[in-house]
C-alpha cells in the first residue's frame, strides 16, 4: 500500500538497526520512553524490540487516553447516558471502559441509555439536528490531537444555534503527562529514570514541535517526535542515542513529513476560542495534575455538559490488584502485572491499559504474549 | 383455497402492515403474491405448515443462521441474498452439498413492500443459482421501532458427500493453511455504506455459496481436514477456533494473506485489522500439506477462488496460538476479535 509499505521496509529497518547497534555505548543502559498508545502498538506489532540492543529498553507512556481517564469520569458519563432524554455519542473505545461496580456505557445502554457509538465529532452534530427533541451529548476525549475537532463541532453549533447539543469535555494535555511522568511516585523513587521519550506524533501535528521545547527543558529531557510506523520508530530511537550520547536535550522531529516546528495554526485558533485550562485535573495513574486538562470557555458554557447537566466527579480508587498505576508511569510492564492475561483479558478487562485497544496490555495481548513465556 | 380479498397488493407504494403477520387473509395475501410465486416449488405449492422430503440414504448436515444486516441493501448483496449464501455456506464447510432452505422472516410494519420484493427475488434468484430450493417458510410482523426493516433466519438441509468428514478439530502440524480469496470485502463494504462513516470506495461485498467450489476441492483432496467460512470475527475467529479445537497452533506469513488494497487501505484508516473483518464468500481450509498445490489450483479455476493462496501452517503448540509472521520480521499473535468490532454486519 502506498505510504506505508514504505515505511515498513524490512532491509531499511535492519539497517537502521544495525546503525543502532554502532552507536550505543555498551557500557551504559539506555530507558527511552515511547509516550503514544499508537507507537506502543506498533513496537509491539513488529517485534521492534527485538531490533535493539540489549541496553536500550522501551518503557511504554501515558499516551492513551482511555487508559489514563480515572474510573470517576467514567461513572460521569454513565450518569450523563442515563438522564432523561440524553442520547450519549461516543467513540467506540469508550464503550467497554469499566467505571464502578464494573458499569459500562455499553451495560447502560443494555439497560436502555441511548448511547450511539460514532466515528466523528461531526456525526454527533449531524444526530442533534436530525432529533432536536433529544439532548445529544458528545463524550469528547483525546489529547490536543482531537480537540480541534470539538472545538469544531462547538464552533458550528454555536454559529447554527444548536440547543440540544452538548460536551463532556475530558481533553487531556501532552505536556502535563510528560511532567506527571517526572513527579510519579516511580521517578521520585528512581525505578524508572526516563533517558529520553518518542515524542507524540499525531499530537505534533497540531501543536507542532516548538510545543514541546519548555517541557523538554524542565526535565533536561531528549525528546523526537515521531511517527507511528516501524521505520519512524527505529529512527527515532537512533536520534535519541544520538542525543543522549551527545548530552543533548532537545526536541527533534523525525516526523518531519507531517509535523513542522510551528504546527497547525487554525487548529490551535480553534482550540484557543472554545477551551480554556481546568485548573487541575485528575489523571489515572499520576492523580491531581495542575493546568493537564481543557474545558470548555465560559463563552460557550451552555454546551458544555459538566455544567449544563450538573454532575461532580468523585475520585473512585482503582483496584489495588491492577498495576495501570505503575505501567502508565512506566514503572511496570504488562506481563509484570499479575492479573496480566489471569483476570484481565481484552474480553473481560479490568484496568484501563487493557480496556483501551490503543493500551499497553491490549498491545502486549494482541502482539506480545507469545514471548511471555521466554522472557518470564 | 384463495384468500378473498379487494384488491392486489401494491407493491410500488405499499408497505408492511401488522395485519400482513397475523395470520388471516392478508398474511396468505402476502404469502400468495410475493412468496409462492418468488420460491415457487412443489413443496411450498402444497400450502402446508411443513415440507415432507424424501431424503437419500446418507449423512445429513443440517444450519441456522439468522441475519439482521444493516443496510439491508449494500455494494455486492443484500439481506436477502445473503440469507440464502450464509446458511449454504455452513452446511456446505461440512463437505455437504445443500438441498433444501426454510425462510421465516420478522418484518418491522412500515418496510416497503417494494423493499421486501426485492429481497425475495434476491433470495429466489440466490437459492436458484445454488440449485437449493426454499420449501417452507414463517413470516410475522412486529411494530414500527420494534425490529429494523427485516429480520431473516434460514435453515439449511444438505447431504454430506460420503467418505468425506472434514471437522474443526482434526487440523494436525504439518497441514496447510488455505484462504479462497481476499479477506475483509464483506464488513468494509458495508461499513462503507453506514451513516456517519460515509468514505467512498469501489469494495463490494463477496457474498457468494461456496458449495460448488467445497464440491471441487472434496473431490481433489477428499482428506481435507477442516473447512470454515469466516464470517463473524473473520478468519482471525475461524482460525483461533480451529486451533483451539484441535490442539494445534497455526504460523501465518503475513505477505501471502489476499487483501484488497482498498479494504487493506480502509483498515488502515479505521484502526480495524483486516483479519478481523467479516466475509460472506471465502472459506478457509486445512488440507494435508500434500495436497496443498493441488487444492490451489482447483481453487484458482474457479472465479469464487480466483485469489486463493496458501497462508500459513498448522503446528504443534500447547498454547494454540495463531501467529502471524510479518513482513517486518517479528511475529504477533493473532487473538480472535474482542467486543463488537461493527454490530449488524450479517
Amino acid at each position: 500500500m502506498k505510504f506505508a509499505h514504505e515505511y515498513r521496509d524490512k532491509s531499511l529497518a535492519w539497517a537502521v538497526a544495525e546503525a543502532i547497534g554502532w552507536r550505543v555505548d555498551p557500557a551504559r543502559d539506555y530507558t527511552l520512553m515511547e509516550f503514544c498508545g499508537g507507537h506502543t502498538h506498533a513496537i509491539c506489532r513488529y517485534g521492534i524490540i527485538d531490533l535493539l540492543p540489549e541496553n536500550v529498553r522501551l518503557v511504554h507512556g501515558p499516551g492513551c487516553p482511555v487508559c489514563v481517564l480515572p474510573i470517576g469520569r467514567i461513572d460521569q458519563v454513565i450518569a450523563l447516558a442515563m438522564q432523561p432524554n440524553v442520547t450519549l455519542a461516543t467513540f467506540g473505545d469508550m464503550m467497554r471502559v469499566p467505571g464502578s461496580d464494573r458499569k459500562t456505557l455499553l451495560s447502560a445502554k443494555a439497560t436502555g441509555a441511548d448511547v450511539r457509538i460514532i466515528y466523528s465529532v461531526l456525526d454527533a452534530l449531524a444526530l442533534a439536528r436530525k432529533t432536536p427533541d433529544r439532548r445529544v451529548i458528545f463524550f469528547a476525549i483525546g489529547f490536543e490531537s482531537t480537540a480541534p475537532a470539538t472545538a469544531l463541532a462547538v464552533q458550528m453549533a454555536a454559529r447554527e444555534g444548536l440547543r440540544n447539543f452538548f460536551v463532556f469535555c475530558t481533553h487531556v494535555t501532552t505536556p502535563a503527562a510528560i511532567d506527571g511522568i517526572f513527579a510519579s511516585d516511580a521517578a521520585r523513587s528512581g525505578q524508572v529514570k526516563v533517558d529520553g521519550v518518542i515524542g507524540p506524533g499525531h499530537v505534533a501535528t497540531i501543536t507542532g514541535s516548538g510545543y514541546y521545547k519548555d517541557v523538554a527543558a524542565r526535565h533536561h529531557l531528549p525528546m523526537v517526535v515521531s511517527g507511528f510506523e516501524p521505520l519512524d520508530l527505529l529512527q527515532s530511537v537512533l536520534m535519541l542515542i544520538d542525543q543522549i550520547n551527545d548530552g543533548r536535550a532537545v526536541v527533534e522531529t523525525q516526523y518531519a513529513r507531517a509535523v513542522t516546528s510551528g504546527g497547525n495554526a487554525r487548529a490551535q485558533a480553534m482550540m484557543r476560542d472554545v477551551f480554556v485550562a481546568r485548573e487541575s485535573f485528575d489523571w489515572r495513574g499520576f492523580g491531581e495534575l495542575p493546568g493537564s486538562a481543557l474545558r470548555l470557555a465560559p463563552a460557550y458554557a451552555r454546551y458544555d455538559a459538566e455544567l449544563v447537566f450538573d454532575i461532580t466527579y468523585h475520585r473512585v480508587a482503582d483496584n489495588p490488584a491492577c498495576s495501570c498505576i505503575e505501567i502508565l508511569s512506566g514503572a511496570k510492564q504488562p506481563l509484570d502485572c499479575r492479573l496480566f492475561g489471569k483476570g484481565c483479558t481484552p474480553e473481560n478487562p479490568i484496568g484501563a491499559c487493557m480496556v483501551s485497544p490503543e493500551g499497553t496490555c491490549s498491545a502486549y495481548w494482541q502482539h506480545a504474549r507469545h514471548h511471555a513465556g521466554e522472557t518470564a | 383455497m384463495t384468500a378473498r380479498r379487494g384488491r392486489k397488493l401494491d407493491f410500488e407504494h405499499g408497505v408492511v402492515e401488522l395485519i400482513h403477520g397475523g395470520g388471516g387473509r392478508a398474511t396468505t395475501q402476502l404469502i400468495e403474491e410475493l412468496f409462492l410465486p418468488a420460491f415457487h416449488n412443489e413443496h411450498l405449492a402444497t400450502r402446508n405448515d411443513q415440507a415432507v422430503m424424501r431424503m437419500p440414504a446418507g449423512e445429513m448436515a443440517l444450519s441456522t443462521d439468522s441475519f439482521v444486516v444493516s443496510p439491508l441493501f449494500f455494494p455486492g448483496g443484500d439481506i436477502g441474498a445473503m440469507a440464502v449464501h450464509g446458511t449454504l455456506n455452513d452446511v456446505a464447510m461440512s463437505g455437504a452439498m445443500p438441498l433444501y432452505l426454510s425462510a421465516a422472516f420478522i418484518l418491522e410494519e412500515g418496510l416497503p413492500l417494494r423493499d421486501l420484493r426485492r429481497i425475495v427475488q434476491s433470495m429466489a434468484d440466490a437459492a436458484q443459482d445454488a440449485g437449493v430450493r426454499i420449501v417452507t417458510g414463517d413470516t410475522k410482523v412486529v411494530e414500527h421501532g420494534k425490529g429494523d426493516g427485516v429480520f431473516i433466519t434460514t435453515t439449511g438441509i444438505g447431504l454430506r458427500i460420503p467418505g468425506i468428514a472434514p471437522s474443526v478439530e482434526k487440523a494436525q502440524p504439518g497441514d496447510a493453511v488455505i484462504v479462497s480469496g481476499t479477506l475483509g470485502d464483506h464488513g468494509i463494504a458495508i461499513l462503507s455504506q453506514r451513516e456517519g462513516i460515509g468514505f467512498e470506495t469501489d469494495v463490494i461485498s463477496d457474498c457468494a455459496a461456496l458449495h460448488h467450489m467445497v464440491a471441487s476441492l472434496i473431490e481433489t483432496c477428499p482428506t481435507v481436514r477442516v473447512m470454515r467460512d469466516p464470517t463473524r470475527g473473520g478468519l482471525a475467529s475461524a482460525l483461533n477456533e480451529i486451533a483451539e479445537a484441535s490442539g494445534v497452533g497455526m504460523i501465518l506469513n503475513e505477505s501471502a494473506i489476499p487483501l484488497d488494497p482498498q479494504v487493506e487501505a480502509a483498515c488502515e484508516l479505521l484502526g480495524l485489522d483486516p483479519l478481523h473483518i467479516a466475509n460472506e464468500g471465502k472459506l478457509v481450509a486445512i488440507v494435508p500439506f500434500e495436497c496443498a498445490d493441488d487444492v490451489l489450483g482447483v481453487l484458482h479455476a474457479d472465479p469464487l477462488g480466483r485469489r486463493a493462496a496458501l497462508i500459513g501452517r498448522v503446528v504443534e503448540d500447547p498454547r494454540h496460538f495463531v501467529q502471524i509472521q510479518g513482513d517486518f520480521g517479528g511475529t504477533r499473535v493473532l487473538d480472535w476479535l474482542a467486543g463488537e468490532q461493527l454490530p449488524r454486519i450479517c
